[in-house]
């Protein structure tokens, strides 16, 4: 699939493992924290200070949203003042986590070339396109050029079959495969997910999964385009281009194939510090936390918050933890109000915050200190990635974070279960 | 600034998974390069930034760069005198950010021989690492042609600069 859809956008017939291509680069994402900011504004002076094509380019501020301090606003007064200069009219800010922001507004296609400076762009596999993240120089060489190099990916292939238990989501299904591919299992790889469990799952569940490809080294995570592909995208008033759409064929070739039963998946948790040290949440010894955190890009969609809200309906969190939710977009935020998502979860004792980036990345709004231990339903857990560096993360899914609220500590969301989830 | 082909100097010697949240902790980011300089490297080695004026040759194990597609990770390194990076292997979109700033990024099955403090010098063209301390010598990687022609006109930049202006 991979080797199609760069194949087209270098312009030759075909292209293998291995190959070294110059593509046309279809999307190119920048946001605050590394965007024009980090040398691209400076160094396309000497260009003719002018992008090869406007409308091709996205901006959006979402890591330092709301501004936290005077640098910050800094940079989101820069970057909006830079995107505006330039002719950038799809700039966003107050919008949610860049990820979110380019699937809702139809920017990530099939079949496209999508480039961003922040390595979770590769969530944009989910549509069939090949999205991966790239430093700010080498966003500079294609806002000058529109092009770039890329090495065609070996791929593995992560097979997905049967249906998933209640209790467990598709957070579940992309830590699993991160924890049996390993954190670097795919590096300079792509990795396609398939199986009919990939194909029963909505959009906003799919997203989770290709959103934490770069979790095992991966250069992209795909996921073929298929009827609720078009149905999100046609939702947002896109209609997909047949022609662009690419599948892998029957006899594709793999450089290793990994074969789940989603059947048998129970809840799993990432352990400090690494994506990959992921277990069972029934091995995870008693563990209190002081923070609970739902939202991100990876972890704050729709779906998830309706989960989790359904989970601690009725129920408070325990006392003394922190229970933070930043839906992933303001579509999102609206939704989740209209439809008393985010009601529930505020009479649990959720804080519900703006759509940003800031908890995630340790920037604002969630901040951890020396000793506290949060569970996350985003997608790092690097040593003092949310604050502290004597701090600990925990990944889990949207489910198994709404249970560590309520029992202040992880816990297995099977037991919160109720009949309706 | 061209580059070197044999780069000379000290290592400074880390192990496996040093990601790019180490390298440049994301709370620091909002500074210039250079003061947020002096946080590199913190979670696992708070003196990094000094010690990094007595070595250039920033040596780690396997997946290096992992993380973030941050170029803070690089640019930090660069603007503290790191001139080249070793590691078993890279994380590919730190391996791409270095090459694109001008830096060599060398992958070595080796580099767990390396000790801090030791003499290298690290021949990017041979494709060998010379470790004079230890008096051994490693195969390493060299760097393939057309990204040689990028780190000679002192990165992407200057490359493209070079394009743009035409070879003299």
């Amino acid at each position: 699939m991979s080797e199609k859809i760069l194949a087209r956008a270098a312009g030759v017939e075909n292209a293998s493992a291995g190959d070294i291509l110059w593509v046309d680069v279809d999307m190119a994402m920048m946001d605050d924290i590394l965007g024009p900011r980090i040398g691209i504004a400076e160094g396309l002076k000497e260009f003719g200070d002018r992008l090869w094509d406007e409308g091709k380019a996205v901006v959006i501020s979402d890591h330092y949203m709301p501004p936290a301090n005077i640098h910050q606003a800094e940079i989101v007064k820069f970057t909006r003042d830079w995107s505006k200069s330039h002719g950038v009219d799809n700039y966003f800010e107050f919008a949610g986590p860049c990820h979110q922001v380019m699937a809702e507004g139809g920017f990530v296609r099939p079949g496209e070339i999508v480039l961003g400076t922040d390595s979770h762009t590769c969530m944009g596999g989910a549509f069939g396109a090949f999205a991966t993240g790239v430093g700010s120089t080498e966003m500079l060489g294609i806002l000058v050029t529109g092009r770039t190099w890329l090495r065609v990916p070996e791929t593995i292939r992560a097979v997905w079959r049967g249906r998933l238990p209640s209790g467990v989501m598709a957070k579940d299904i992309s830590l699993k495969t991160i924890g049996e591919v390993g954190h670097a299992g795919a590096t300079y790889k792509a990795v396609e997910y398939s199986g009919d469990t990939i194909d029963g799952l909505p959009m906003d569940e799919r997203l989770a999964i290709t959103n934490m490809a770069v979790e095992m080294g991966a250069k992209a995570g795909l996921m073929r385009c298929d009827g609720r592909t078009r149905e999100y995208l046609e939702e947002r008033g896109i209609t997909v281009d047949e022609n662009r759409v690419s599948f892998s064929d029957a006899d594709a070739e793999f450089a290793e194939t990994y074969s789940f039963d989603a059947a048998a998946l129970t809840p799993v948790v990432a352990c400090p510090h690494e994506v990959d040290n992921v277990y069972s949440i029934d091995d995870i010894p008693e563990t209190a936390i002081d923070q609970a955190y739902l939202g991100s890009c990876t972890g704050g969609r729709l779906s998830d918050l309706r989960a989790a809200a359904a989970l601690v309906k009725g129920r408070k969190i325990a006392k003394g933890v922190r229970f933070l939710v930043s839906p992933a977009s303001v579509p999102i935020w609206k939704e989740a109000d209209l439809d008393g998502t985010l009601a529930t979860l505020a009479e649990a004792g959720g804080t519900i915050l703006a759509p940003t980036c800031g908890v995630c990345v340790g920037l604002h709004s969630g901040i951890l200190a020396a000793g506290e231990r949060c569970i996350s339903s985003s997608n790092r857990n690097f040593v003092g990635r949310m604050g502290s560096k004597d701090a600990e993360i925990y990944l889990g899914s949207p489910l198994s974070v709404a249970a560590a609220a309520l029992a202040g500590r992880i816990a297995d969301p099977r037991g919160f279960i109720r009949e309706g989830i | 600034m061209k580059a070197k082909a044999v780069i000379e100097g000290r290592a400074l010697k880390y192990g496996d998974n040093i990601n790019t949240d180490i390298i440049s902790p994301p709370q620091y980011m909002e500074l210039p390069v250079s003061d947020a300089a002096a946080y590199a490297m913190g979670a696992v080695d708070p003196g990094f930034a000094e010690k990094a004026g007595t070595a250039n040759i920033f040596v780690a194990g396997k997946n290096l760069g992992s993380g973030s597609s941050r170029e803070t990770a690089p640019l930090t390194l660069k603007y503290l005198g790191i001139e080249a990076v070793v590691a078993e292997f890279f994380a590919r979109i730190f391996y791409r950010n270095c090459i694109n700033i001008g830096i060599p990024a060398i992958e070595c099955a080796d580099a767990g021989r390396i000790s801090e403090g030791d003499e290298l010098e690290v021949d990017t063209a041979a494709g060998v690492i010379r470790n004079l301390a230890k008096k051994e010598s490693y195969a390493c990687s060299r760097i393939p042609a057309h990204i040689s022609a990028l780190i000679e006109d002192g990165g992407l930049i200057g490359h493209l600069r070079v394009e743009k202006e035409g070879r003299k």
